[in-house]
């Protein structure tokens, strides 16, 4: 069940990067960086929306400090792994 | 091509409900962001703002006024007041005719808009007050201001996001340059400090939460601000034959576009439109000896500031005195060029060089002399004034003493 969700969780973020990156899901790997994948600073900040959006989280994330941020965005996996946390967090 | 004046200057801000509290509280290196309070605050992800603390719009409006005047109409009329009434002018007869209205904004009446979209969406009502129009309307300030004095000539507003007090104060100039008009009210208001303001800015993940501080290393963000300033753009034959007193003369103005993207800035679009300003009227880099930056306190813009600044300078990049004076009056965005010519006119006319607050840490990519926390006392012969819009438009006033 754990497992389901968590492939639940990857699946849909890599959807909603694909998009944003103009690629098909499976042309992305867990290990890219969003900068390997063309998506821009404004392209994050619309990752994020849509992320918050899709799990009904709230991103902790300032684009003038991503590094700060408790929210790590150095790569896919990164993400998926700080989602998985913020859906924990939230249940808890 | 005819020389203008500033003979008259007025504001209400988070610093101060004029210009002597305003430019005193500059001086001091006064921090006026704090919680902001106002319906569903609690709400929002950013609760800081530079708020006008104490203001009740029933001790300076009547109540059919109110009725008209969204609260970026009210800060625009209280500031007029206090421009006018310094620059004695009266507008009886053909100086009416001669003067007219340009002021900047970017929401213009955003509360209106705020409080009746809630009305029709949130509250179900199906009625709103017969005057939501004309009390939204980006145009309500300079109109009302134009009514209030009998102003009959070129009046509108200028909208460019952050740069449109600057874009405005440019169009006045040039107004009067080139003959149109021997007087002009210009500058600009901002009143977004509400629920809907804030909440669509959280969006974009580049405000602050917990301060502004430009060009500092530790800086995280801009934070919002609200308020006006108005001043009296004036002919200077006008001004001397009636034996004004002057604050200031104008002395270049460019505007510039970036033509690249929305958000982001751009240092070539930044440095053309200095560069621009200082050769309207051939005025030497080194003759410059105070900028108010646009410094909003991005990570983007500070360093892409600096290096615009460095650019149009060249070699007198190093002596110049920069500070965005944002971190103390926030971010006005329509009205902000308003408010940050007090700083350049106070720089010109009495040598106060306002400061850059909250200022920790140097920051490598922003190696000017920020004037970092402490304001000075030095003469100036040059100061300009940056602002550099979302949507990449660039505007550039320049001032002297005369």
């Amino acid at each position: 069940m754990g497992h389901n969700t968590a492939m639940c969780v990857e699946d849909k973020i890599i959807a909603i990067i694909a998009e944003q990156a103009f690629l098909e899901p499976k042309d992305i790997a867990p290990t890219n960086t969003l900068d390997e994948l063309g998506v821009d600073s404004m392209g994050v900040v619309e990752c994020i929306f849509a992320i918050e959006e899709q799990f009904d989280v709230q991103v902790p994330f300032n684009a003038n400090s991503p590094e700060a941020s408790q929210f790590d965005v150095s790569s896919i996996q990164s993400i998926i792994r700080a989602v998985e946390k913020l859906i924990e967090d939230k249940k808890q | 091509m005819n020389r203008v004046v500033i003979t008259g200057q007025g504001t209400i801000n988070a610093l101060g409900m004029d210009v002597a509290s305003t430019v005193e509280a500059m001086s001091n290196g006064t921090c006026a962001i704090g919680p902001l309070e106002f319906d569903n605050v609690d709400r929002l992800n950013i609760q800081i703002g530079g708020q006008i603390k104490g203001y009740v719009a029933q001790d300076h409006f009547s109540r059919s006024n109110i009725g008209l005047y969204d609260p970026f109409t009210q800060y625009a009329v209280i500031a007029s007041n206090e421009a006018i009434s310094q620059s004695g002018l009266h507008f009886e007869g053909e100086l009416g005719t001669c003067t007219g209205v340009v002021l900047g904004t970017a929401g213009g009446g955003l509360q209106t808009q705020d409080q009746n979209y809630r009305t029709v969406y949130q509250d179900g009502k199906n009625r709103v007050h017969p005057f939501v129009v004309p009390r939204l309307m980006n145009n309500a300030a300079a109109s009302h201001i134009s009514i209030i004095y009998g102003l009959k000539g070129p009046s509108f507003t200028v909208a460019s996001a952050c740069a449109s007090s600057n874009h405005a104060m440019g169009q006045a100039y040039n107004l009067i340059r080139s003959g149109m008009a021997k007087v002009m009210m210009t500058g600009g208001s901002e009143s977004m400090l509400c629920f809907g303001g804030i909440k669509a800015w959280e969006g974009l993940r580049v405000m602050s939460p917990d301060g502004c501080r430009p060009f500092c290393a530790t800086r995280n963000g801009m934070v919002q601000g609200e308020g006006a300033a108005v001043f009296v753009f004036e002919d200077f034959d006008h001004a001397k034959a009636r034996g004004a007193d002057i604050l200031a003369e104008v002395i270049g103005f460019a505007m510039t576009s970036d033509a690249s993207d929305i958000v982001m800035p751009n240092k070539d679009g930044a440095a053309r439109a200095i560069r621009l300003a200082l050769n309207d009227t051939g005025i030497n880099p080194e003759d410059v000896g105070y900028i108010n930056a646009h410094g909003t306190a991005t990570a983007m813009n500070d360093r892409i500031e600096c290096a615009a600044i460095r650019d149009a300078l060249g070699a007198a990049a190093d002596k110049v005195m920069v500070s965005s004076t944002k971190a103390m009056h926030g971010h006005l965005i329509g009205g902000t060029g308003g408010v940050e010519l007090l700083a350049a006119i106070a720089a010109v006319k009495d040598g106060m060089i306002a400061p850059t607050i909250n200022h920790t840490q140097n920051d490598p990519d922003c190696d000017l002399d920020v004037v970092p926390n402490i304001a000075r006392q030095e003469r100036v012969k040059v100061a300009i004034s940056n602002a550099f819009a979302f949507g990449g438009l660039n505007a550039v006033i320049a001032l002297k003493a005369l």
